[in-house]
């Protein structure tokens, strides 16, 4: 067996692996990164990249339909649009072939090698990499950076098959389910099924919990809701999946309703989006004497160090949040570490984003979290809809807004949040404000592009001190 | 109203500047007489200085660090009882900004206008309450971070109290990051540490620099080293330590060595004296007032203990005892502090060898006590036994005492120490 050594050893090749690997290649360190179902991980190739690829797909698919039926805006289209489901996938594909061979790139362009294979570590510096050729490398490193990720929560009792499938089968679907449940109203399970749905197919949800996105208030998912409820998608809350059957080609969901009846669902495929969970097992953490949490996570401190030295873990593995940038900006902050630079992880906040119909942006603190904190605050809450680009864009209804949440002392910026068209875009300058620790007076006070929906940003700060320009001033 | 025009008084025999330690008063504050408003450097001593009248600080002058002549108007005050009473907003603004420009006051508040109210949009800045994380943009935090800064022990002028790369540069400057520091020494993780601090050398930081710097240019030194075999001493020491009534201090090697100093000094009267090169005068001293180098909190002082020659042993060791506490409370007098004729540094509890101690100019000796140690030596029928030796590292000047005369006087310290008896005779 070949036998190597290195100064980084970097495990998993997603957006907190191959980064870290990268940002160790650019200063100099010897970086081997070990990754087998190719560079991207989940983001690239099962996850962020692809799904936003269907959602554009499926959106403008429902525009044509759409113009098929009206001749809203004066265009109108002579026949329904046809969907070629495999073709779609495909074009989906070709996006992701190209961002991951990009990264293998990236990598080489750092010089940092790419080992496509399985490690396995033996103890906590040495792995055994199973490469895709059956050949075996053991590798030894000084420095390990554990970047595993996380994988789809399977339930026992909806185990996936054919007909129950998880968000990574669904993104390959050959064909359109004519009908679809999809278990779990989370951001993933959303933005599925809203994609479906904007496909054409009939979309059913059961969530356990008492609202969809249990992560935000109800004022942001109400435009959610409103979206839902507009295209006949059922969603059942409080609902608790039991099992699965088949009858008739079709699966059958059976569920307890919210009253503790049992009912039954059938559909073409049951789509299970209940959560992801950290990847822990399968590459010898068992032999690595690491700490956990719960048994869930790794357990790292605020430089990404576990209990043993010079081995750190970054990313899903380590826990909350789930996110591709939390990822990248701590296997960026890891490299530097190594190279022997003062780097800790302290972000204010991490923004989020769910590409649901409409979108929804979230950096820091609800009004609701804010107060738990004891904070006195005050918010300001700007309508979408008396926006000019808003309305230019056909998204006048859906009901979109953006919320700010301040200190009511000293202005200090504790929350944005936004829900609408396109917001997604506002959460780079929403994370900054919050992250420079900016006041609704620098909001307000920065000159925001019009036409665009930035300004909705400093309307929404103006509306918090009491003096909007574009809708009339609340009443005190 | 009238205004009082205080002068930096003369505080002791022949001084004529002082530079200021602390100021302890601000422009706006009152003033009683006899309140303890300044604290100025002399020679080595800082000198509270009391407030002569009653009435309102108006305006200051120097900064800390500043060496002030004697006679200069220092502090200016609004004499009680026709002085206008302020509002309190301007009150509150001349405070900030006494606060925010430091020392430089110029203004009166009398005459100062009245600073507009803060806009209502505008909210004051309130103190950060413990434990809240401090408001500051990710690259002011990384730069804290390379500094080892703890932000939440940085003030933030910015708005809400933000703090802005120039809150880190004054608050780096103000030597504030010692204070603040963490992680460091005591950490297990191994990271460079990249701060750079320049720090102003004053009070008696810089006397000592100055001290120092003089004593070593000017004056052409000899060092002579020997090694004492206290054996018997310490047999000695220690059963007077057992002996010893409670109300009488414990006794180290120091009072010994000064007890052996008195005995041997008279007959190397140059060596305990003064010399002043400019006026080629040498002060020869035949009481023996012996300076014990201390470090303290404040840096290192040299009280004084006086006509040792008239002491004896328990005498000397409760003066060593009174006055070393003094010198760390920073309660010492100037008399205490100065007029010493010779000067005994003692390194040998935190261990070492051997020293090269500077004079403390215009003395001509200083003697040096080296690590206690237990090392085998032979014996006068040649068998290997263990002995109790320490070394003595002494210095001197070389214009005034001649290296025979030196290493006679060390060599009769030297036979009063290992013949204890012969102290007391």
């Amino acid at each position: 067996m070949q036998t190597r050594s290195c100064q980084v050893l970097v495990v998993g090749g997603g957006p907190g692996g191959y980064p870290a690997a990268i940002r160790a290649g650019q200063l100099g360190l010897d970086t081997i990164i070990v990754d087998k179902h190719g560079l991207g991980g989940t983001c690239l190739n099962r996850g962020c990249i692809p799904s936003k690829a269907m959602i554009h797909a499926a959106t403008k698919y429902e525009d044509m339909a759409k113009h098929a039926e009206t001749d809203e805006l004066g265009i109108y289209l002579a026949e329904a649009p046809k969907l070629d489901m495999g073709k779609l996938v495909g074009w989906k594909d070709g996006i992701v072939t190209k961002l991951t061979s990009g990264v293998g790139q990236l990598l080489k362009a750092a010089g940092a090698e790419h080992i496509a294979g399985w490690a396995k570590f033996s103890d906590a510096k040495t792995c055994i990499v199973e490469m895709e050729n059956g050949e075996q490398v053991e590798i030894t490193a000084e420095h390990v950076i554990l970047a595993t990720g996380s994988v789809e929560v399977e339930l026992p009792f909806l185990p996936f098959g054919d007909k129950v499938i998880g968000s990574t089968d669904a993104l390959d679907l050959q064909e359109r389910p004519d009908k679809l449940v999809v278990v779990g109203a989370g951001y993933i399970g959303l933005e599925l099924g809203i994609a479906f749905r904007k496909l054409g197919t009939e979309v059913t949800f059961i969530e356990a919990s008492d609202g969809i996105l249990p992560l935000y208030d109800k004022e942001i998912t109400r435009p959610i809701t409103m979206w839902l409820k507009k295209h006949k998608v059922a969603v059942n809350l409080s609902c608790k999946a039991k099992g699965v059957s088949e009858k008739d080609g079709q699966a059958v969901l059976e569920y307890e309703d919210a009253k503790g009846e049992t009912q039954s669902i059938a559909a073409d495929k049951i789509l299970v989006a209940v959560g992801r969970k950290a990847c822990l097992d399968g590459w010898g953490l068992e032999n690595m004497g690491l700490d956990l949490v719960d048994g869930r996570f790794i357990k790292v401190d605020e430089q990404c160090r576990t209990g043993m030295r010079d081995v750190y873990a970054i990313g899903d593995v380590v826990g909350e949040p789930l996110l591709a940038h939390k990822a990248t900006a701590q296997g960026e902050m890891v490299a530097e570490i190594i190279a022997g630079h003062r780097r800790v992880h302290d972000p204010v906040s991490i923004a989020a984003v769910c590409f649901t119909e409409p979108e929804v942006v979230g950096v820091g603190l609800t009004p609701d979290e804010a107060k738990a904190k004891g904070e006195e605050i005050i918010t300001g809450k700007f309508p979408l809809a008396a926006s000019g680009r808003y309305l230019s864009m056909e998204a006048g209804t859906d009901g979109g807004f953006v919320r700010i949440t301040a200190r009511e002392s000293d202005h200090v910026i504790l929350g944005i949040h936004a829900v609408g068209t396109h917001v997604s875009e506002l959460s780079g300058e929403f994370a900054l404000a919050v992250e420079m620790g900016a006041r609704l007076e620098d909001i307000s006070g920065t000159i925001h592009v019009h036409p665009t929906l930035t300004e909705g940003f400093a309307e929404a700060a103006l509306t918090a001190l009491g003096h909007p320009i574009h809708i009339s001033a609340p009443k005190k | 109203m009238s205004e009082y025009r205080y002068k930096m008084p003369d505080v002791g025999e022949g001084i004529v500047e002082a530079e200021i330690v602390e100021w302890h008063v601000k422009v706006g504050d009152k003033v009683t007489e006899d309140q303890h408003v300044l604290d100025v450097m002399t020679d080595k001593a800082t000198v509270e200085i009391p407030c002569a009248v009653n009435g309102t600080v108006t305006k200051l002058v120097g900064e800390p660090g500043e060496i002030i002549a004697v006679g200069t108007e220092i502090m200016f005050i609004a004499v009680d009882g026709d002085v206008p009473a302020e509002d309190d907003v301007s009150a509150e603004a001349e405070k900030a900004d006494a606060e925010t420009q430091a020392p430089k006051e110029e203004t009166k508040p009398a005459a100062a206008p009245a600073k507009p109210a803060a806009a209502p949009s505008a909210p004051a800045v309130a103190a950060r309450p413990a434990g809240e994380r401090a408001l500051a943009s990710p690259a002011v935090r990384k730069r804290a971070l390379d500094a080892g800064l703890d932000l939440g022990t940085v003030p933030g002028t910015g708005p809400a109290g933000r703090i802005t790369h120039e809150d880190l540069d004054d608050f780096i400057a103000s030597g504030g990051r010692l204070a603040a520091h963490s992680g460091g020494a005591g950490s297990s993780v191994r990271a460079p540490r990249t701060a750079v601090v320049e720090e102003k050398v004053i009070g008696l930081r810089r006397r000592i620099s100055e001290n120092m710097s003089h004593a070593q240019r000017t004056i052409p030194d000899i060092a002579y080293v020997e090694e004492i075999d206290v054996t018997a001493l310490e047999e000695l020491r220690k059963h007077l330590n057992g002996a010893k009534r409670d109300d009488q201090a414990k006794l180290t090697f120091i009072p010994f060595l000064v007890m052996a100093l008195t005995k041997a000094l008279p007959e190397t009267p140059q060596a305990n004296a003064h010399f002043d090169g400019e006026n080629m005068l040498l002060t020869k001293y035949e009481g023996v007032h012996c300076g014990i180098a201390a470090a303290t909190p404040n840096g290192l002082m040299v009280p004084v203990i006086k006509h040792a020659e008239s002491l004896d042993i328990w005498q000397i060791a409760a003066e060593l005892k009174r006055l070393g506490a003094a010198a760390k409370d920073g309660k010492a007098t100037k008399e205490e502090l100065s007029g010493s004729t010779i000067t005994i540094t003692s390194l040998g509890a935190i261990g070492g060898l051997v020293t090269t101690p500077i004079l403390n100019a215009p003395e001509v000796s200083i003697i040096g006590v080296n690590k206690m140690q237990t090392l085998p030596r032979f014996d006068e029928n040649g068998q290997v036994v263990a002995r109790k030796l320490v070394n003595l590292s002494s210095c001197f000047d070389h214009r005034i005492v001649d290296g025979y005369d030196a290493a006679m006087l060390i060599q009769r310290v030297k036979g009063y120490l290992e013949n204890p008896a012969t102290l007391f005779m």
